[in-house]
């Protein structure tokens, strides 16, 4: 599969601030990864790199196989800021028009009405951004980020604002995007968020990666739990290849079991084991 | 380019900077269209005075050119003022609100994001002086019958002051916050004003320090040399007693700028050019 994104040896300094001391990260077409870490460990000078909007003190960025920041670059990528504003006086549809013109796209009103509808904003087309919930400027934000549609996509905290109900839209959005074949940087503090839509994760910590891959891969065995009639038996240390011989010998003894549960640790324990439990 | 110069013409436009300074700008011509014809109606008895045995001074240029550079001072303060409100939050500004960075990472690209920003706010200064200096044109022949020895030339050089101007706060918008670069505008702008003062008094007084000081600044801040060659040139023709009694006044304009201005002034609006270019290409959003 075709890589989307890579960094390679990627660091940054903001005078004597290392924020990336040599990351190595690839998103390969179609996949979403995850970007995690506490605040400050570098996930946001990481996507802006990649975006262009922040120069990289070493090492080397590419979107589909350009130097990040590049004309080229810049023409197949889309980005959500962390921390965007939109000028208040554009109605939704007017705003998509000019990134329309920016990106050179030539979607035309079908492609706006298209991105609308995948954001839950058709009812707002004309309202004007500042009449907006931060939470529909968050979502306007997102369809502003696929105007031209992208082969990459660097999300910063696309979900901060949003309620339940706004997630929901969005993890259907960036699951309807894996569908495109569309790859997408995903760089957000829900755990669960990242749990649910992403292929990998990547954990940043210090500037550094200090985990990094598909989340069964990185989960730990926490031993196996069995229903039996007396309650649940756990089994410390024991893992999946266990499991068969432990149903066993509980049969072979008289035992009836109801239920075998193996135990991995959660994406939450793994992040948090990963950055020796910092929080900020 | 253009679609980036449309958004920030569209977006003074929503922002009602244009109906603000259409009305302030109007109460402004009717201010002096009243200065001008009370000035006017005070010195008409002595259209040509005789200040000694057959040495005359032209009344009627000397009161009209007088109050027309007043007019060319205003119109150039308020071009600057223009001119800082449309430039001074576009990169720094900006970025700090969110604003830019959707911006920058499209193909555009930074060049012709600066270069849109400088190209907007460069046609509505240009236009706003035109149409300053027309009006104040118009008022002042019709209340004096005066025309300027040159009209053309003046608005020219009022018109390239205030694109120095516009250069010099988009530079400062790479590299300043939007209030910091605004102070920082308009403090360059006063230093220049006082620089020409400083060198029409050394005219007066034939002060070579004074005279030195004016024209080291006029180089620093090409501006105000444009702004004073405009001023010379509304009585280009002038000459004798009037021209003397001119060149005491504020608005006299003693210092001709002389051929090398014009190259000057591109040479400096391209290295102003190249320093914002280069700072906003290395600066980190």
């Amino acid at each position: 599969m075709a890589v989307a994104f890579s960094a390679r040896g990627l660091a940054k300094r903001y005078g004597k601030i290392r924020a990336l001391g040599g990351v190595d990260v690839t998103v390969e077409e179609g996949e979403l990864v995850g970007l995690l870490g506490p605040n400050g460990a570098g996930k946001s000078t990481l996507v802006k790199i990649g975006c262009g909007l922040v120069r990289a003190s070493s090492g080397r960025a590419e979107v589909c196989g350009a130097p990040a920041g590049s004309h080229e670059a810049r023409a197949v990528m889309g980005y959500l800021a962390e921390l965007f504003r939109f000028p208040g006086w554009y109605s939704a549809d007017e705003l998509l028009g000019l990134h329309q013109r920016l990106a050179g796209s030539s979607g035309g009103e079908d492609e706006r009405a298209e991105l609308l509808d995948l954001v839950g904003l058709t009812e707002a087309r004309t309202r004007r951004v500042d009449e907006m919930s931060k939470g529909m400027q968050q979502r306007l934000g997102i369809a502003q980020a696929l105007v031209g549609t992208p082969r990459m996509l660097f999300l910063d905290e696309p979900t901060s604002a949003l309620d339940p109900a706004g997630r929901r839209t969005v993890r259907g959005l960036l699951e309807e995007l894996r569908r495109r074949g569309v790859a997408v940087l995903l760089n957000s503090h829900l755990l669960s968020e990242i749990e649910l839509v992403c292929d990998r994760v990547v954990i940043l910590h210090r500037g550094e990666v200090v985990a990094a891959g598909r989340t069964a891969e990185l989960a730990k065995p926490r031993g196996v739990e069995v229903d039996v009639d007396g309650g649940t038996r756990h089994y410390e240390g024991a893992g999946r290849d266990d499991a068969p011989q432990i149903v066993s010998e509980l049969v072979a003894s008289g035992e009836s079991v109801y239920g075998v549960r193996v135990l991995t640790s959660t994406l939450e324990e793994i992040y948090l084991e990963a950055v020796e439990g910092e929080t900020s | 380019m253009a679609v980036i110069a449309g958004y920030a013409i569209r977006e003074s436009v929503r922002r009602r900077v244009f109906p603000i300074v259409i009305c302030l700008t109007a109460g402004f011509l009717g201010l002096y269209a009243l200065g001008v014809w009370k000035a006017f109606q005070a010195t008409e008895p002595f259209r040509r005075e005789e200040i000694g045995t057959g040495i005359f001074i032209d009344q009627q240029v000397l009161f009209s050119a007088t109050l027309f550079g007043l007019g060319m001072f205003a119109t150039l303060f308020l071009g600057t003022v223009l001119a800082i409100f449309l430039s001074h939050g576009v990169v720094r500004g900006d970025a700090e609100r969110g604003l830019l960075q959707p911006l920058v990472v499209r193909p555009v690209g930074r060049t012709a994001l600066l270069a849109g920003r400088f190209g907007a706010a460069v046609a509505v200064c240009v236009v706003y002086v035109a149409l300053v200096y027309g009006a104040e044109l118009f008022i002042m022949h019709a209340v004096t019958g005066w025309w300027p020895d040159r009209v053309v030339v003046p608005l020219g050089e009022l018109a390239g002051a205030v694109v120095v101007l516009v250069a010099l706060s988009l530079v400062g918008s790479v590299f300043l916050s939007a209030v910091a670069n605004g102070i920082a505008v308009f403090m360059i702008f006063g230093a220049g004003l006082v620089a020409g003062l400083l060198g029409q008094i050394g005219e007066a007084l034939n002060s070579g320090s004074l005279k030195t000081i004016a024209s080291v600044s006029s180089w620093a801040l090409p501006f105000e040399a444009l702004y004073q060659d405009g001023l010379n040139a509304i009585t280009a023709d002038t000459v004798g007693f009037t021209r003397a009694a001119l060149s005491l006044g504020p608005f006299g304009g003693a210092q001709a700028a002389g051929s090398a201005l014009f190259p000057y002034v591109l040479g400096y609006l391209a290295v102003l050019a190249g320093a914002a270019l280069l700072g906003f290409t290395r600066r980190d959003l």
